[in-house]
């Protein structure tokens, strides 16, 4: 184990790491929307009721 | 059928409780990282050895997690034109190697009992080390720690290379030459033994080495700032993907850890990216080495406690180290906030 090793194929490894990659394009998809869809209202929300009347 | 995959994969294997803090973790960190560019992924592997997971479980979920984020990152820069494929490739041999190098030395340490220990006085090394250059640069000029936003959204054109990065190109000649973009032309040996080193770094901290590597791009190679964070990210992907997979196969890697900091840390990072629109970097900057500083010290007095057997010690040193963070994301959030009201203000007494 101490020693170098050459990456060998483990499909239950290759599961654990394509559910990161799986969750990470899933979370950036995801979020890019929700912003796209909420970001506006948002920020409006932050401001306060002086950026409703611009 | 669900169920039996996930608790397989580990998630049910965490408490709610553990999750919970595991998704507002990630949520500061990538507060963090979103707005400085840097430096949120290398808490975590500290704050999970305080919380006592064995150190390839704390390195290898560690590297996961920068896995993940970097995928999200250059998905980002990759829309922006800002990843240089070429460069990228050819750091991949290095870092691997690099990688596996620092991977093998953890196990070895583990072997022996010295794992958690040497990682940590590492770590004490490393965050006090950039702490402190982060501090003194943000005290001395206003503030240079992290990645100069403007820099990194200027185009290539008016791109000046330093002259440390000149004098290498013009010394180490060594074929094969390449021509990276921004017309910058280096040996590959450069590129490699860049690549090797900040991978050792990778493969024995769990970090993505991005404070180490990004200076060396630009410093060492010459690569214009832009392309040296988009590229670096891209590079991270494959590393920290296939030092998550060696990890993965000794067991290395924790969904239960993983699944929830990322799941906190993508929403951060958006967060903290729409923030450096809103909020000047360099007045916070400063807490930002602080933040650093105050990390080298939770993990030298979280351990201190370990080897003396005091649990309060160890308490203290997680409790130093998670808050620190959060001070500052905090710090960032309410700097925003304050910022967008003002510039509401401002903007409603212009049109009356």
């Amino acid at each position: 184990m101490a020693g170098l090793t050459v990456p060998t194929w483990d499909p239950e490894t290759a599961l654990l790491i394509g559910t990161i990659l799986l969750e990470a394009i899933v979370l950036y998809v995801g979020y890019g929307g929700l912003e796209r869809l909420f970001g506006s209202y948002l920020i409006q929300f932050l401001v306060g009721g002086d950026a409703d009347a611009r | 059928m669900l169920d039996s995959l996930l608790n397989g994969l580990g998630i049910l294997g965490t408490s709610p409780e553990m999750l919970a803090l595991f998704v507002g973790f990630g949520l500061v960190v990538g507060v963090l990282f979103g707005f400085f560019g840097m430096g949120g992924s290398f808490l975590v592997t500290p704050a999970l050895l305080m919380l006592e997971y064995p150190a390839p479980v704390a390195v290898g979920s560690g590297m996961a997690f920068v896995f993940g984020t970097a995928v999200i990152a250059t998905l980002k820069h990759h829309d922006l034109g800002q990843v240089d494929y070429k460069l990228g490739v050819i750091m991949i041999t290095g870092t691997t190697v690099g990688i596996e190098a620092g991977r093998a030395s953890v196990y070895y340490l583990e072997s022996l009992g010295l794992a958690g220990g040497v990682i940590s006085v590492a770590y004490v090394v490393l965050l006090g080390g950039v702490g402190a250059v982060v501090t003194r640069d943000a005290l001395k000029s206003g503030g240079s720690g992290g990645i100069d936003h403007e820099a990194a959204d200027q185009d290539l054109s008016g791109y000046q290379t330093p002259e440390i990065a000149k004098t290498i190109q013009q010394t180490v000649r060594i074929p094969p030459m390449v021509t990276l973009r921004g017309d910058v032309r280096v040996s590959v040996w450069v590129i490699t033994a860049v690549a090797f080193a900040t991978g050792l770094l990778s493969g024995f901290l769990g970090v993505g080495g991005g404070f180490i590597r990004m200076p060396a791009m630009i410093y060492a190679i010459g690569v214009p700032v832009p392309v040296a964070v988009g590229t670096d990210l891209f590079e991270i992907v494959f590393s920290g993907g296939l030092g998550s997979y060696l990890y993965g196969q000794g067991g290395g890697v924790d969904l239960g850890i993983v699944v929830p900091l990322l799941f906190g840390s993508a929403l951060g990072a958006r967060i903290g990216s729409a923030a450096t629109a809103v909020v000047d970097a360099d007045s916070i900057k400063i807490y930002f080495g602080g933040m650093l500083l105050v990390g080298a010290i939770a993990v030298a007095v979280g351990e201190f406690g370990a080897y003396v057997g005091s649990p309060t010690l160890e308490l203290l040193g997680l409790v130093l180290v998670i808050g620190a963070a959060v001070v500052v994301a905090v710090a960032i959030l309410y700097t925003t906030v304050s910022s967008l009201r003002e510039t509401g203000r401002q903007g409603t007494t212009a049109a009356d």
